[in-house]
């Protein structure tokens, strides 16, 4: 029973750190630097999985974990620096307006997200659930992020994290969706991030800017 | 064996096409990939009549009249389309708006699409549905931005954050499931997502947790039918994509998404045992008939303005579903039969229509009549068609969920008499000086193949005064099963 209390109290920890990942995302004007915050979300994903997988002994989620690992910490930042050096945007910095009006939002979000979480976590019949009302506060707050951001890129990274936030409910409140169905929406993910690349060049080439003010021309008239 | 058919040939095609589409015969080697995975799915359609609802390779895909019925209508739809886009996007080529390259993407890209939507309809596992709905999202996304204009990509950037914050909604909606069902479902891991395992114990879902799922599934779903206030991406999409995509958005896909709603709607159903559900879908419906109907007067661009009518239809339907029932069941699945070809056939003759004026905006776009006296009539009679004159099918499904409002939920019909009644004048007033007049524009270069919107407006006007019997016995078989 102690080793339970110790895990709870990590992958609470571990999902307090997803959300301040969050915070810091949303107030993070260097591109360079949001694909830093969302390795480390990525690492602290690959922790709760693998610590979910130790002591509910779903051998499952060990792969999952894995996956995690390869896909969020290793290969889509990858091909995301890699992106940011060919369109040579590494030091770009995006003018953001407000901080402290985006951060009273966020607040207001977070506290949306344990209420609307509420239902389910009072049924916890896993101690786990409790983490579902953060878990849904890390993707309203990549929503916020991605209509924060005027830039491609940065709308993108928002993308991801909505994702990893999704992940995060999904292996904390069940163990996890079945394994295909996981394999399934990585693949969906890796497809995804592809083709935001093409994109990226194509916008480049036709606007000569990844700033999304210029995608304003389709409006009613 | 004919479900893997059915799912097999638009895969072997795509990868077939992704070698050999940018070559003369792609055209015809699509047309025949669509003409088999037709051939299929109507081996499927008889097997299923015959043997009853039925699930395949261990149970990971279930078949029953309501979705049988969607993959025959997809089926037709692409395969007509494919019949259509040969010379159309041959003309588009000689305009040199296409390069080879992207010819094989369109042609490899089309069939993924179709599998991805056969995927969709046929998966009885609620975590691949959705999987195969954001495959189908990911593989139309580069064929929106086909043509590289700052519009096109402007439109496919936009439908790709939209539908793909929408879908990851439904992918927490989905996870919330899960939990919902977590304990009452023992078994391996593969099966704790079933539909079917899920239908059997429905009573018995969390009522709270599955509220709080449905509502995340019919938004994050209901950004893929269109459903205000989550339909800025379909107009943008819908026109500035190639013609033969924006028949397939909006002929198909919106079915396909309104189809997952559906099926997480029966399975909310029954764990609420409230109207609740329904009374979503009827309050998103009538939002989306109503706003789509008031937009459709500030339109310049042909395929803009049909895209606009594509919501209002799917409104109607997505209304329909709402009040249940048996009648407005059947009404709503006739709805989406009828919709589906008409607004097909109609987008291409629009095609045609904006390639022989050289501009899609209607002011540009006069004396069809004259020109191509075939595109001409394709489109006034498609548009009547559309707009629900007798004796069209439209104008039988429209009359059966107006009677069923109006003795149910009273307070509705007004609204959607209103919106019916602006979006006849809107649609008519912009038509009809397109298709009579004077032109000095010159005939397309290929002479457009005009079969397959005859067929469609045919099937629409049987329809419409005649159901034969075998379908409307299977659309009521249909219509039971949605009302759970």
């Amino acid at each position: 029973m102690a080793t339970m209390n110790l895990a709870t109290q990590l992958l609470q920890m571990l999902a307090g750190a997803l959300l301040l990942i969050s915070f810091a995302m949303l107030a993070e004007r260097r591109s360079r630097r949001l694909v830093t915050l969302l390795v480390w979300q990525g690492v602290v994903l690959v922790a709760s999985t693998a610590l979910v997988a130790a002591t509910a002994h779903q051998s499952h989620l060990y792969y999952s974990a894995a996956l995690t690992l390869l896909l969020k910490v290793g290969l889509l930042p990858w091909i995301l620096l890699r992106l940011m050096r060919k369109l040579g945007i590494e030091r770009d910095n995006e003018p953001l307006v407000n901080v402290p009006t985006l951060m009273l939002v966020g607040l207001v979000l977070v506290i949306f997200a344990f209420g609307l979480a509420q239902p389910v976590s009072a049924l916890a019949t896993t101690i786990i659930r409790r983490t579902l009302g953060i878990a849904l506060a890390v993707v309203l707050l990549a929503f916020l992020m991605i209509l924060a951001r005027r830039k491609a890129f940065t709308q993108v990274i928002g993308f991801l994290a909505l994702e990893n936030g999704l992940f995060f409910a999904a292996t904390s409140t069940t163990y996890g969706m079945p394994l295909v169905v996981e394999l399934g929406i990585a693949l969906d993910l890796l497809v995804g991030v592809f083709i935001f690349g093409i994109f990226f060049f194509q916008i480049s080439e036709q606007f000569d800017s990844l700033d999304l003010q210029h995608l304003e021309s389709l409006k009613e008239d | 064996m004919e479900i893997l058919l059915v799912l097999g040939f638009p895969l072997l095609g795509a990868a077939l096409l992704a070698v050999v589409g940018a070559q003369r015969y792609a055209a015809e080697v699509n047309v025949a990939v669509s003409l088999a995975t037709l051939l299929a799915a109507a081996a499927l359609v008889v097997r299923i009549i015959h043997g009853g609802p039925m699930t395949v390779a261990r149970e990971q895909f279930f078949i029953d009249p309501f979705n049988v019925f969607l993959v025959a209508l997809t089926a037709l739809v692409g395969f007509t389309t494919a019949v259509f886009s040969r010379p159309y996007m041959r003309i588009e080529a000689g305009h040199g708006r296409l390069s080879p390259g992207r010819l094989r993407l369109y042609h490899s890209m089309y069939q993924l699409f179709m599998a991805a939507m056969f995927v969709a309809l046929t998966t009885n596992n609620m975590g691949f549905l959705w999987v195969s709905m954001e495959a189908a999202t990911l593989s139309t996304v580069l064929l929106v931005s086909l043509y590289r204009t700052r519009a096109s990509i402007e439109a496919a950037w936009k439908y790709f954050i939209l539908c793909g914050v929408g879908i990851a909604l439904a992918l927490f909606g989905t996870i919330l499931l899960y939990v919902a069902a977590e304990g009452l479902l023992g078994g391996s891991d593969m099966d704790a997502l079933l539909w079917t395992h899920l239908d059997a114990v429905k009573g018995q879902l969390e009522p709270r947790v599955m509220g709080l799922a449905f509502v995340f599934l019919l938004v994050g779903y209901g950004t893929k039918v269109g459903l205000a206030p989550l339909h800025n991406w379909l107009p943008d999409a819908h026109a500035e994509g190639p013609t033969p995509v924006s028949a397939v958005l909006s002929g198909l896909l919106l079915n396909v998404a309104l189809y997952a709603v559906m099926r997480c709607k029966i399975l909310a159903d029954g764990a609420l045992h409230s109207a609740l559900p329904g009374h979503m879908l009827m309050g998103f419906g009538l939002l989306s008939t109503l706003l789509a109907s008031f937009y459709l007067w500030r339109q310049r661009d042909i395929k803009r303005l049909f895209a606009y009518s594509s919501i209002e239809h799917m409104g109607i339907i997505t209304f329909a579903f709402g009040m249940g029932g048996p009648v407005a069941n059947f009404a709503g699945l006739l709805h989406m039969t009828v919709h589906s070809l008409t607004k097909s056939a109609i987008f291409f003759t629009a095609g045609h229509a904006a390639q022989s004026a050289g501009t899609q905006r209607m002011d540009g776009i006069r004396g069809l009549l004259a020109l191509h006296p075939s595109v001409g009539w394709g489109l006034m009679l498609g548009s009547l068609a559309i707009l629900g004159m007798p004796p069209f099918g439209v104008f039988a499904s429209e009359y059966l969920i107006l009677t069923t409002a109006m003795r149910d939920h009273p307070w509705a019909t007004p609204i959607l008499l209103i919106a019916l009644a602006v979006a006849f004048a809107a649609i008519f007033s912009r038509v009809q000086p397109m298709v009579f007049g004077d032109t000095d524009a010159r005939p397309l270069p290929h002479s457009p193949a005009l079969v397959p919107v005859f067929v469609h407006l045919a099937i629409v006007l049987m329809l419409g005064v005649y159901i034969p019997p075998a379908l409307a016995e299977w659309y009521r078989l249909a219509a039971r099963l949605m009302a759970g």
